[in-house]
Protein backbone atom coordinates (compact mmCIF):
# COMPACT_ATOMS: atom_id res chain seq x y z
CA UNK A 1 0.00 0.00 0.00
CA UNK A 2 1.42 3.38 -0.90
CA UNK A 3 1.20 6.27 1.51
CA UNK A 4 -0.98 9.18 0.49
CA UNK A 5 0.31 12.52 1.62
CA UNK A 6 -2.07 15.21 2.80
CA UNK A 7 0.75 17.72 2.66
CA UNK A 8 3.72 17.30 0.38
CA UNK A 9 6.07 20.19 -0.24
CA UNK A 10 9.31 20.41 -2.17
CA UNK A 11 11.83 23.19 -1.89
CA UNK A 12 9.42 25.87 -0.67
CA UNK A 13 11.18 29.21 -0.45
CA UNK A 14 10.02 32.55 0.83
CA UNK A 15 11.84 35.83 1.28
CA UNK A 16 10.64 38.95 3.02
CA UNK A 17 13.04 41.61 1.81
CA UNK A 18 16.41 40.72 3.27
CA UNK A 19 15.01 37.93 5.45
CA UNK A 20 15.14 34.48 3.91
CA UNK A 21 12.33 32.93 5.97
CA UNK A 22 12.12 29.59 4.15
CA UNK A 23 15.13 28.13 2.36
CA UNK A 24 13.73 25.03 0.70
CA UNK A 25 11.19 23.40 2.96
CA UNK A 26 10.57 19.73 2.20
CA UNK A 27 7.71 18.30 4.16
CA UNK A 28 5.64 15.15 3.85
CA UNK A 29 2.64 14.59 6.09
CA UNK A 30 0.85 11.27 5.62
CA UNK A 31 -2.93 11.34 5.47
CA UNK A 32 -4.64 10.87 8.81
CA UNK A 33 -1.56 11.63 10.90
CA UNK A 34 -0.60 14.50 13.17
CA UNK A 35 2.64 16.20 12.23
CA UNK A 36 4.33 18.61 14.61
CA UNK A 37 6.45 21.38 13.14
CA UNK A 38 8.82 22.09 15.97
CA UNK A 39 11.18 25.00 16.15
CA UNK A 40 12.12 28.18 17.96
CA UNK A 41 10.76 31.63 17.12
CA UNK A 42 11.95 32.77 13.74
CA UNK A 43 12.66 29.27 12.42
CA UNK A 44 10.03 29.64 9.69
CA UNK A 45 7.15 27.62 11.16
CA UNK A 46 4.53 30.32 10.76
CA UNK A 47 5.74 31.23 7.29
CA UNK A 48 5.45 27.55 6.33
CA UNK A 49 1.85 27.42 7.55
CA UNK A 50 0.97 30.70 5.84
CA UNK A 51 2.32 29.34 2.57
CA UNK A 52 0.57 25.99 2.90
CA UNK A 53 -2.76 27.70 3.64
CA UNK A 54 -2.53 29.95 0.53
CA UNK A 55 -2.06 33.12 2.56
CA UNK A 56 1.40 33.63 1.09
CA UNK A 57 2.70 32.73 -2.34
CA UNK A 58 5.97 30.79 -2.48
CA UNK A 59 8.95 32.39 -4.25
CA UNK A 60 10.11 28.94 -5.33
CA UNK A 61 9.21 25.30 -4.85
CA UNK A 62 5.86 23.56 -4.99
CA UNK A 63 3.40 21.85 -2.72
CA UNK A 64 0.24 19.82 -2.80
CA UNK A 65 -2.25 20.12 0.02
CA UNK A 66 -5.16 17.67 0.21
CA UNK A 67 -4.30 16.58 -3.30
CA UNK A 68 -4.44 20.05 -4.85
CA UNK A 69 -1.64 22.24 -6.12
CA UNK A 70 -1.06 25.08 -3.71
CA UNK A 71 -0.70 27.83 -6.32
CA UNK A 72 -2.68 26.65 -9.34
CA UNK A 73 -5.60 25.21 -7.34
CA UNK A 74 -5.58 27.61 -4.41
CA UNK A 75 -9.38 27.83 -4.33
CA UNK A 76 -9.70 24.04 -4.11
CA UNK A 77 -7.11 23.96 -1.32
CA UNK A 78 -9.14 26.53 0.62
CA UNK A 79 -12.22 24.32 0.42
CA UNK A 80 -10.31 21.43 2.01
CA UNK A 81 -8.39 23.05 4.82
CA UNK A 82 -9.01 24.65 8.18
CA UNK A 83 -6.67 27.19 9.74
CA UNK A 84 -6.22 28.35 13.29
CA UNK A 85 -3.39 30.63 14.15
CA UNK A 86 -2.29 33.89 15.62
CA UNK A 87 -3.18 35.56 12.34
CA UNK A 88 -6.33 33.70 11.18
CA UNK A 89 -8.70 34.95 13.79
CA UNK A 90 -12.38 35.41 14.49
CA UNK A 91 -14.17 38.75 14.56
CA UNK A 92 -14.12 40.21 18.07
CA UNK A 93 -17.09 42.47 17.36
CA UNK A 94 -19.33 39.50 16.61
CA UNK A 95 -20.61 37.03 19.18
CA UNK A 96 -19.32 33.48 19.17
CA UNK A 97 -22.55 32.31 17.55
CA UNK A 98 -22.51 35.05 14.90
CA UNK A 99 -18.92 34.21 14.02
CA UNK A 100 -19.62 30.52 13.50
CA UNK A 101 -22.82 31.17 11.56
CA UNK A 102 -20.95 33.56 9.28
CA UNK A 103 -18.19 31.04 8.61
CA UNK A 104 -20.78 28.28 8.09
CA UNK A 105 -22.59 30.42 5.52
CA UNK A 106 -19.34 31.21 3.74
CA UNK A 107 -18.51 27.49 3.66
CA UNK A 108 -21.98 26.80 2.17
CA UNK A 109 -22.81 24.49 5.06
CA UNK A 110 -26.43 23.31 5.08
CA UNK A 111 -28.15 24.58 8.21
CA UNK A 112 -25.48 27.05 9.32
CA UNK A 113 -27.29 27.82 12.58
CA UNK A 114 -27.45 24.17 13.63
CA UNK A 115 -23.79 23.61 12.75
CA UNK A 116 -22.81 26.68 14.78
CA UNK A 117 -24.76 25.44 17.81
CA UNK A 118 -23.24 21.98 17.51
CA UNK A 119 -19.70 23.38 17.55
CA UNK A 120 -20.47 25.81 20.37
CA UNK A 121 -21.63 22.93 22.52
CA UNK A 122 -18.73 20.71 21.55
CA UNK A 123 -16.18 23.36 22.55
CA UNK A 124 -17.93 24.38 25.76
CA UNK A 125 -18.96 27.78 24.46
CA UNK A 126 -22.74 27.39 24.54
CA UNK A 127 -23.13 29.67 27.55
CA UNK A 128 -20.93 32.38 26.09
CA UNK A 129 -22.42 32.01 22.62
CA UNK A 130 -24.16 35.38 22.62
CA UNK A 131 -21.31 37.40 24.05
CA UNK A 132 -18.95 39.31 21.81
CA UNK A 133 -15.81 37.29 21.10
CA UNK A 134 -13.67 40.23 22.26
CA UNK A 135 -14.91 39.56 25.81
CA UNK A 136 -13.73 35.93 25.74
CA UNK A 137 -10.75 34.70 27.75
CA UNK A 138 -7.68 33.53 25.86
CA UNK A 139 -8.71 29.90 26.13
CA UNK A 140 -12.29 30.51 25.00
CA UNK A 141 -11.06 32.59 22.11
CA UNK A 142 -8.72 29.84 20.96
CA UNK A 143 -11.52 27.28 21.21
CA UNK A 144 -13.73 29.52 19.09
CA UNK A 145 -10.88 29.84 16.59
CA UNK A 146 -10.60 26.08 16.48
CA UNK A 147 -14.36 25.65 16.09
CA UNK A 148 -14.28 28.17 13.23
CA UNK A 149 -11.66 26.15 11.40
CA UNK A 150 -13.71 22.95 11.79
CA UNK A 151 -16.93 24.33 10.29
CA UNK A 152 -16.70 22.16 7.20
CA UNK A 153 -14.71 19.18 8.61
CA UNK A 154 -11.43 19.96 6.86
CA UNK A 155 -9.26 17.27 5.26
CA UNK A 156 -6.19 19.03 6.60
CA UNK A 157 -6.20 21.20 9.68
CA UNK A 158 -3.41 23.70 10.30
CA UNK A 159 -2.87 24.78 13.88
CA UNK A 160 -0.25 27.46 14.40
CA UNK A 161 0.88 27.40 18.01
CA UNK A 162 -2.58 26.42 19.22
CA UNK A 163 -1.74 26.42 22.92
CA UNK A 164 0.82 29.22 23.24
CA UNK A 165 -0.10 31.54 26.07
CA UNK A 166 -2.93 29.36 27.41
CA UNK A 167 -3.41 28.13 30.96
CA UNK A 168 -2.94 24.38 31.58
CA UNK A 169 -6.67 23.57 31.57
CA UNK A 170 -7.29 25.32 28.24
CA UNK A 171 -4.17 23.71 26.85
CA UNK A 172 -5.42 20.25 27.82
CA UNK A 173 -8.76 21.00 26.20
CA UNK A 174 -7.21 22.01 22.89
CA UNK A 175 -4.97 18.95 22.96
CA UNK A 176 -7.96 16.71 23.59
CA UNK A 177 -9.71 18.26 20.60
CA UNK A 178 -6.69 17.50 18.41
CA UNK A 179 -6.76 13.86 19.52
CA UNK A 180 -10.45 13.60 18.66
CA UNK A 181 -9.83 15.10 15.24
CA UNK A 182 -7.10 12.61 14.56
CA UNK A 183 -9.41 9.80 15.61
CA UNK A 184 -11.90 11.11 13.02
CA UNK A 185 -9.23 10.82 10.35
CA UNK A 186 -8.36 14.49 9.95
CA UNK A 187 -4.76 15.21 9.06
CA UNK A 188 -3.32 17.81 11.42
CA UNK A 189 -0.25 19.95 10.92
CA UNK A 190 0.57 21.82 14.09
CA UNK A 191 3.42 24.14 14.95
CA UNK A 192 4.69 24.37 18.46
CA UNK A 193 7.61 25.52 20.53
CA UNK A 194 6.94 22.84 23.12
CA UNK A 195 8.65 19.51 22.68
CA UNK A 196 6.29 18.03 25.22
CA UNK A 197 3.27 19.09 23.17
CA UNK A 198 4.65 17.59 19.99
CA UNK A 199 5.50 14.49 21.98
CA UNK A 200 1.91 14.14 23.22
CA UNK A 201 0.11 14.88 19.98
CA UNK A 202 2.28 14.21 16.99
CA UNK A 203 2.92 10.96 15.14
CA UNK A 204 5.85 12.62 13.45
CA UNK A 205 7.94 15.63 14.22
CA UNK A 206 9.64 17.85 11.69
CA UNK A 207 12.28 19.99 13.28
CA UNK A 208 12.45 23.36 11.55
CA UNK A 209 15.64 25.33 11.71
CA UNK A 210 16.51 28.45 9.72
CA UNK A 211 13.86 27.85 7.08
CA UNK A 212 14.53 24.17 6.47
CA UNK A 213 13.44 20.87 7.94
CA UNK A 214 16.54 19.89 9.87
CA UNK A 215 15.32 16.53 11.08
CA UNK A 216 12.23 14.34 10.93
CA UNK A 217 11.23 11.41 13.06
CA UNK A 218 8.86 10.10 15.66
CA UNK A 219 8.80 11.81 19.07
CA UNK A 220 10.25 8.69 20.70
CA UNK A 221 13.02 8.52 18.15
CA UNK A 222 13.84 12.17 18.64
CA UNK A 223 13.95 11.83 22.39
CA UNK A 224 16.11 8.70 22.23
CA UNK A 225 18.45 10.57 19.96
CA UNK A 226 18.73 13.54 22.27
CA UNK A 227 18.63 11.80 25.61
CA UNK A 228 17.63 13.18 28.98
CA UNK A 229 19.52 15.57 31.16
CA UNK A 230 20.82 14.30 34.50
CA UNK A 231 21.53 17.11 36.91
CA UNK A 232 22.81 17.59 40.46
CA UNK A 233 22.49 20.75 42.56
CA UNK A 234 25.05 20.84 45.38
CA UNK A 235 25.28 22.73 48.67
CA UNK A 236 28.66 24.37 48.09
CA UNK A 237 30.64 25.20 44.96
CA UNK A 238 33.57 23.12 46.14
CA UNK A 239 31.57 19.93 45.62
CA UNK A 240 30.79 20.66 41.95
CA UNK A 241 33.90 18.91 40.62
CA UNK A 242 33.13 15.79 42.60
CA UNK A 243 29.53 15.74 41.33
CA UNK A 244 30.81 16.31 37.80
CA UNK A 245 33.11 13.31 38.11
CA UNK A 246 30.18 11.11 39.11
CA UNK A 247 28.05 12.36 36.22
CA UNK A 248 30.93 11.88 33.81
CA UNK A 249 31.30 8.28 34.97
CA UNK A 250 27.56 7.53 34.77
CA UNK A 251 26.82 9.16 31.43
CA UNK A 252 30.11 9.08 29.64
CA UNK A 253 29.45 12.63 28.49
CA UNK A 254 31.13 15.93 29.24
CA UNK A 255 29.32 17.57 32.20
CA UNK A 256 28.00 21.11 31.84
CA UNK A 257 28.30 23.53 34.79
CA UNK A 258 25.74 26.08 35.87
CA UNK A 259 27.78 27.89 38.53
CA UNK A 260 25.08 30.42 39.39
CA UNK A 261 22.89 27.62 40.67
CA UNK A 262 25.77 25.41 41.90
CA UNK A 263 24.52 22.82 39.44
CA UNK A 264 26.16 20.41 37.06
CA UNK A 265 24.53 18.11 34.54
CA UNK A 266 25.12 15.82 31.61
CA UNK A 267 23.12 14.31 28.78
CA UNK A 268 22.25 10.63 29.06
CA UNK A 269 20.60 8.14 26.75
CA UNK A 270 21.04 5.28 29.23
CA UNK A 271 17.62 3.97 30.31
CA UNK A 272 19.13 2.33 33.41
CA UNK A 273 20.20 5.71 34.78
CA UNK A 274 17.16 6.33 36.95
CA UNK A 275 16.71 9.03 39.55
CA UNK A 276 17.23 6.68 42.56
CA UNK A 277 20.44 5.39 41.04
CA UNK A 278 21.70 8.90 40.33
CA UNK A 279 21.01 9.98 43.90
CA UNK A 280 22.63 6.85 45.36
CA UNK A 281 25.78 7.25 43.32
CA UNK A 282 26.12 10.96 44.14
CA UNK A 283 25.48 10.26 47.82
CA UNK A 284 28.00 7.42 47.89
CA UNK A 285 30.66 9.83 46.59
CA UNK A 286 29.93 12.17 49.49
CA UNK A 287 28.45 14.95 47.36
CA UNK A 288 26.41 17.33 49.58
CA UNK A 289 23.31 17.06 47.40
CA UNK A 290 20.53 19.67 47.54
CA UNK A 291 18.56 18.47 44.56
CA UNK A 292 18.90 16.05 41.69
CA UNK A 293 16.85 15.25 38.66
CA UNK A 294 16.62 13.55 35.31
CA UNK A 295 14.58 15.75 33.07
CA UNK A 296 13.42 14.94 29.56
CA UNK A 297 15.10 16.92 26.80
CA UNK A 298 13.80 20.41 26.13
CA UNK A 299 13.51 22.04 22.76
CA UNK A 300 16.75 23.79 23.53
CA UNK A 301 18.48 20.45 24.11
CA UNK A 302 17.13 19.18 20.81
CA UNK A 303 18.46 22.18 18.99
CA UNK A 304 21.82 22.12 20.73
CA UNK A 305 22.22 18.51 19.79
CA UNK A 306 20.93 18.61 16.22
CA UNK A 307 21.98 22.04 15.03
CA UNK A 308 24.74 22.93 17.47
CA UNK A 309 22.93 26.13 18.34
CA UNK A 310 20.74 27.09 21.22
CA UNK A 311 17.27 28.49 20.62
CA UNK A 312 18.20 31.56 22.70
CA UNK A 313 20.91 32.63 20.31
CA UNK A 314 18.44 32.16 17.45
CA UNK A 315 15.87 34.41 18.99
CA UNK A 316 18.40 37.19 19.13
CA UNK A 317 19.15 36.70 15.44
CA UNK A 318 15.46 36.53 14.53
CA UNK B 1 -21.47 35.93 -9.85
CA UNK B 2 -23.90 34.13 -7.57
CA UNK B 3 -20.96 33.25 -5.31
CA UNK B 4 -20.15 36.94 -5.10
CA UNK B 5 -23.76 37.80 -4.27
CA UNK B 6 -23.96 35.06 -1.62
CA UNK B 7 -20.63 35.88 0.04
CA UNK B 8 -21.11 39.61 -0.39
CA UNK B 9 -24.47 39.38 1.40
CA UNK B 10 -22.85 37.38 4.22
CA UNK B 11 -20.09 39.98 4.53
CA UNK B 12 -22.56 42.85 4.49
CA UNK B 13 -24.48 41.10 7.26
CA UNK B 14 -21.27 40.72 9.22
CA UNK B 15 -20.45 44.44 9.07
CA UNK B 16 -24.01 45.40 10.02
CA UNK B 17 -23.91 43.05 13.03
CA UNK B 18 -20.60 44.53 14.09
CA UNK B 19 -22.12 48.01 14.16
CA UNK B 20 -25.18 46.72 16.02
CA UNK B 21 -23.01 44.95 18.61
CA UNK B 22 -20.68 47.88 19.04
CA UNK B 23 -22.60 51.02 18.10
CA UNK B 24 -20.45 53.50 20.04
CA UNK B 25 -17.94 54.31 17.32
CA UNK B 26 -20.62 54.63 14.64
CA UNK B 27 -22.66 56.99 16.82
CA UNK B 28 -19.66 59.16 17.64
CA UNK B 29 -18.69 59.29 13.97
CA UNK B 30 -22.17 60.43 13.01
CA UNK B 31 -22.48 63.01 15.79
CA UNK B 32 -19.30 64.76 14.68
CA UNK B 33 -20.86 66.56 11.68
CA UNK B 34 -23.80 67.68 13.85
CA UNK B 35 -21.32 69.39 16.17
CA UNK B 36 -19.56 70.89 13.21
CA UNK B 37 -22.82 72.23 11.85
CA UNK B 38 -23.42 74.09 15.11
CA UNK B 39 -19.83 75.35 15.49
CA UNK B 40 -19.26 76.33 11.88
CA UNK B 41 -22.80 77.52 11.35
CA UNK B 42 -22.84 79.89 14.29
CA UNK B 43 -19.17 80.67 15.07
CA UNK B 44 -17.65 80.89 11.59
CA UNK B 45 -20.93 81.99 10.10
CA UNK B 46 -20.86 85.14 12.22
CA UNK B 47 -17.45 86.10 10.82
CA UNK B 48 -18.33 85.60 7.16
CA UNK B 49 -19.87 88.10 4.78
CA UNK B 50 -22.85 85.77 4.27
CA UNK B 51 -25.77 86.24 6.68
CA UNK B 52 -26.07 83.42 9.24
CA UNK B 53 -28.98 81.46 7.84
CA UNK B 54 -27.74 81.79 4.31
CA UNK B 55 -24.34 80.46 5.44
CA UNK B 56 -25.91 77.50 7.21
CA UNK B 57 -27.78 76.59 4.02
CA UNK B 58 -24.49 76.92 2.13
CA UNK B 59 -22.69 74.87 4.77
CA UNK B 60 -25.16 71.99 5.02
CA UNK B 61 -24.37 70.35 1.61
CA UNK B 62 -20.67 70.83 2.36
CA UNK B 63 -21.03 68.98 5.66
CA UNK B 64 -22.97 66.18 4.01
CA UNK B 65 -20.21 65.72 1.46
CA UNK B 66 -17.45 66.05 4.06
CA UNK B 67 -19.20 63.33 6.06
CA UNK B 68 -19.41 61.16 2.95
CA UNK B 69 -15.68 61.74 2.40
CA UNK B 70 -15.25 60.30 5.89
CA UNK B 71 -15.79 56.94 4.17
CA UNK B 72 -12.10 57.19 3.44
CA UNK B 73 -11.37 57.13 7.16
CA UNK B 74 -13.99 54.53 8.14
CA UNK B 75 -13.11 52.23 5.25
CA UNK B 76 -9.44 52.46 6.02
CA UNK B 77 -9.85 51.91 9.72
CA UNK B 78 -12.09 48.86 9.35
CA UNK B 79 -9.92 47.24 6.71
CA UNK B 80 -6.75 47.88 8.72
CA UNK B 81 -8.40 46.55 11.86
CA UNK B 82 -9.50 43.37 10.11
CA UNK B 83 -6.04 42.86 8.67
CA UNK B 84 -4.30 43.65 11.93
CA UNK B 85 -6.51 41.33 13.95
CA UNK B 86 -6.22 38.45 11.53
CA UNK B 87 -9.86 38.44 10.40
CA UNK B 88 -8.85 39.23 6.81
CA UNK B 89 -6.54 36.21 6.74
CA UNK B 90 -9.27 33.98 8.10
CA UNK B 91 -11.44 34.97 5.15
CA UNK B 92 -8.53 34.67 2.74
CA UNK B 93 -7.90 31.10 3.90
CA UNK B 94 -11.54 30.23 3.20
CA UNK B 95 -13.33 29.59 -0.09
CA UNK B 96 -14.81 33.09 -0.15
CA UNK B 97 -15.39 35.06 -3.35
CA UNK B 98 -12.40 37.41 -3.51
CA UNK B 99 -14.38 40.58 -4.17
CA UNK B 100 -16.97 39.82 -1.49
CA UNK B 101 -14.98 41.08 1.48
CA UNK B 102 -14.20 44.61 0.23
CA UNK B 103 -17.61 44.89 -1.48
CA UNK B 104 -19.52 43.66 1.58
CA UNK B 105 -17.74 46.22 3.70
CA UNK B 106 -18.52 49.06 1.28
CA UNK B 107 -22.19 48.08 0.92
CA UNK B 108 -22.72 47.72 4.67
CA UNK B 109 -21.07 51.10 5.09
CA UNK B 110 -23.67 52.63 2.77
CA UNK B 111 -26.48 51.26 4.91
CA UNK B 112 -24.90 52.54 8.12
CA UNK B 113 -24.15 55.94 6.61
CA UNK B 114 -27.62 56.20 5.14
CA UNK B 115 -29.14 55.77 8.59
CA UNK B 116 -26.38 57.75 10.27
CA UNK B 117 -26.97 60.85 8.15
CA UNK B 118 -30.53 61.26 9.44
CA UNK B 119 -29.44 63.14 12.61
CA UNK B 120 -27.40 65.57 10.52
CA UNK B 121 -30.35 66.18 8.20
CA UNK B 122 -32.65 66.83 11.16
CA UNK B 123 -30.09 69.17 12.73
CA UNK B 124 -29.80 70.97 9.40
CA UNK B 125 -33.56 71.44 9.22
CA UNK B 126 -33.50 72.74 12.79
CA UNK B 127 -30.98 75.46 11.96
CA UNK B 128 -32.85 76.64 8.90
CA UNK B 129 -31.57 74.53 6.02
CA UNK B 130 -34.29 73.55 3.54
CA UNK B 131 -34.62 71.57 0.35
CA UNK B 132 -35.32 74.50 -1.93
CA UNK B 133 -35.26 72.58 -5.20
CA UNK B 134 -37.38 69.81 -6.71
CA UNK B 135 -37.97 66.38 -5.13
CA UNK B 136 -36.24 64.78 -8.11
CA UNK B 137 -33.27 67.05 -7.54
CA UNK B 138 -33.15 66.11 -3.87
CA UNK B 139 -33.33 62.42 -4.73
CA UNK B 140 -30.50 62.93 -7.20
CA UNK B 141 -28.49 64.67 -4.48
CA UNK B 142 -28.92 61.72 -2.13
CA UNK B 143 -27.93 59.29 -4.88
CA UNK B 144 -24.83 61.31 -5.65
CA UNK B 145 -23.93 61.45 -1.99
CA UNK B 146 -24.14 57.65 -1.69
CA UNK B 147 -22.09 57.15 -4.85
CA UNK B 148 -19.44 59.47 -3.47
CA UNK B 149 -19.44 57.70 -0.12
CA UNK B 150 -19.00 54.36 -1.89
CA UNK B 151 -16.06 55.68 -3.90
CA UNK B 152 -14.40 57.11 -0.77
CA UNK B 153 -14.92 53.86 1.15
CA UNK B 154 -13.30 51.86 -1.66
CA UNK B 155 -10.27 54.16 -1.54
CA UNK B 156 -10.21 53.80 2.24
CA UNK B 157 -10.35 50.00 2.09
CA UNK B 158 -7.36 49.93 -0.25
CA UNK B 159 -5.40 52.22 2.08
CA UNK B 160 -6.41 50.13 5.08
CA UNK B 161 -5.25 46.92 3.41
CA UNK B 162 -1.96 48.64 2.62
CA UNK B 163 -1.30 50.14 6.06
CA UNK B 164 -2.39 46.98 7.96
CA UNK B 165 -1.92 48.66 11.34
CA UNK B 166 -4.83 50.04 13.33
CA UNK B 167 -2.68 52.79 14.80
CA UNK B 168 -1.36 53.99 11.44
CA UNK B 169 -4.87 53.90 9.96
CA UNK B 170 -6.19 55.88 12.92
CA UNK B 171 -3.53 58.57 12.49
CA UNK B 172 -3.91 58.74 8.74
CA UNK B 173 -7.70 58.79 9.08
CA UNK B 174 -7.61 61.60 11.60
CA UNK B 175 -5.52 63.71 9.24
CA UNK B 176 -8.05 63.20 6.43
CA UNK B 177 -10.23 65.89 8.02
CA UNK B 178 -8.14 68.48 6.13
CA UNK B 179 -9.50 67.25 2.79
CA UNK B 180 -12.80 69.16 3.04
CA UNK B 181 -10.88 72.20 4.32
CA UNK B 182 -9.18 72.32 0.94
CA UNK B 183 -12.48 72.56 -0.91
CA UNK B 184 -15.57 74.71 -1.14
CA UNK B 185 -17.39 72.60 1.49
CA UNK B 186 -17.13 75.21 4.27
CA UNK B 187 -16.20 78.40 2.42
CA UNK B 188 -16.66 79.82 -1.08
CA UNK B 189 -13.48 79.38 -3.14
CA UNK B 190 -13.92 82.62 -5.16
CA UNK B 191 -11.63 84.65 -2.93
CA UNK B 192 -8.81 82.08 -2.60
CA UNK B 193 -5.48 82.91 -4.28
CA UNK B 194 -5.29 81.50 -7.82
CA UNK B 195 -3.33 78.27 -7.32
CA UNK B 196 -5.11 77.39 -4.08
CA UNK B 197 -8.44 78.00 -5.74
CA UNK B 198 -7.49 75.66 -8.61
CA UNK B 199 -6.41 73.02 -6.13
CA UNK B 200 -9.61 73.37 -4.10
CA UNK B 201 -11.85 73.24 -7.15
CA UNK B 202 -10.21 70.08 -8.46
CA UNK B 203 -10.85 68.46 -5.08
CA UNK B 204 -13.67 65.96 -5.72
CA UNK B 205 -15.39 67.23 -2.57
CA UNK B 206 -15.91 70.62 -4.26
CA UNK B 207 -17.67 69.17 -7.29
CA UNK B 208 -19.99 67.01 -5.20
CA UNK B 209 -20.70 69.86 -2.76
CA UNK B 210 -21.56 72.21 -5.62
CA UNK B 211 -23.80 69.55 -7.15
CA UNK B 212 -25.66 69.14 -3.85
CA UNK B 213 -26.07 72.91 -3.45
CA UNK B 214 -27.44 73.02 -6.98
CA UNK B 215 -29.75 69.98 -6.62
CA UNK B 216 -31.05 71.03 -3.19
CA UNK B 217 -31.43 74.60 -4.51
CA UNK B 218 -29.28 76.01 -1.69
CA UNK B 219 -26.74 78.02 -3.67
CA UNK B 220 -26.01 78.78 -7.35
CA UNK B 221 -23.20 77.18 -9.32
CA UNK B 222 -20.17 79.53 -9.42
CA UNK B 223 -19.77 80.75 -12.98
CA UNK B 224 -16.03 80.92 -13.56
CA UNK B 225 -14.93 77.82 -11.58
CA UNK B 226 -12.88 74.86 -12.80
CA UNK B 227 -14.74 72.35 -15.00
CA UNK B 228 -15.87 69.81 -12.32
CA UNK B 229 -17.34 72.63 -10.22
CA UNK B 230 -18.77 74.58 -13.16
CA UNK B 231 -20.52 71.37 -14.33
CA UNK B 232 -21.13 69.93 -10.88
CA UNK B 233 -23.45 66.98 -11.60
CA UNK B 234 -21.43 65.68 -14.55
CA UNK B 235 -18.24 66.51 -12.67
CA UNK B 236 -19.36 64.64 -9.57
CA UNK B 237 -20.48 61.59 -11.51
CA UNK B 238 -17.15 61.57 -13.31
CA UNK B 239 -15.24 61.81 -10.04
CA UNK B 240 -17.28 58.99 -8.44
CA UNK B 241 -16.84 56.74 -11.45
CA UNK B 242 -13.12 57.40 -11.74
CA UNK B 243 -12.46 56.92 -8.03
CA UNK B 244 -14.51 53.72 -7.87
CA UNK B 245 -13.05 52.36 -11.11
CA UNK B 246 -9.55 52.92 -9.77
CA UNK B 247 -9.84 52.00 -6.11
CA UNK B 248 -12.36 49.14 -6.04
CA UNK B 249 -10.37 46.86 -8.38
CA UNK B 250 -7.15 47.79 -6.59
CA UNK B 251 -8.71 46.96 -3.23
CA UNK B 252 -9.94 43.60 -4.54
CA UNK B 253 -6.55 42.81 -6.05
CA UNK B 254 -4.77 43.85 -2.89
CA UNK B 255 -7.12 41.67 -0.85
CA UNK B 256 -6.74 38.71 -3.20
CA UNK B 257 -3.03 38.82 -3.78
CA UNK B 258 -1.01 36.48 -1.68
CA UNK B 259 2.32 38.16 -1.02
Amino acid sequence: MTTTYAVLSEGLEKRFGAVHALRGLDLAVAEGTVCGLLGPNGAGKTTAVRLLTTLLRPDAGSARVAGCDLVREAAAVRRRIGVTGQYASVDGDLTGRENLRLFARLHRVRGPAARADELLTRFGLAEAADRRASTYSGGMRRRLDLAASLIRRPDVLFLDEPTTGLDPASRARIRQAVRELKADGTTVLLTTQYLEEADQLADDIALVDRGRVAHTGTPAGLKALIGSYAEAVVADAGALTRAAAVLDRLTGREPVFDRERNAVGAVTTDPTLTLPRLVRELDASGVPLLDAGIRPPTLDDVFLRLTGESTDSKERVA
Amino acid sequence: MSALAHDGAAMTGRQLRRVRNNPGLAILTQLMPVNMLLFFGYVFGSALAMPGREYRSFLMPGLLVATAAGGLMTGMFQAAQDTHRGVTDRFRSMPVSRAAVPLGQAVADLVVTGLGTVPLLLAGLAVGWRIEGSAAGAAGAVGLLLLFRFACTCAGILLGLLTRSEEAAGQLGASSFVLPLLSNAYIPTDDLPGWLRTLAEWNPISAVTTALRDLFGNAPVPADAAWPVAHPVAGSLAWCLVLTAVFLPLAVVRYTRAE
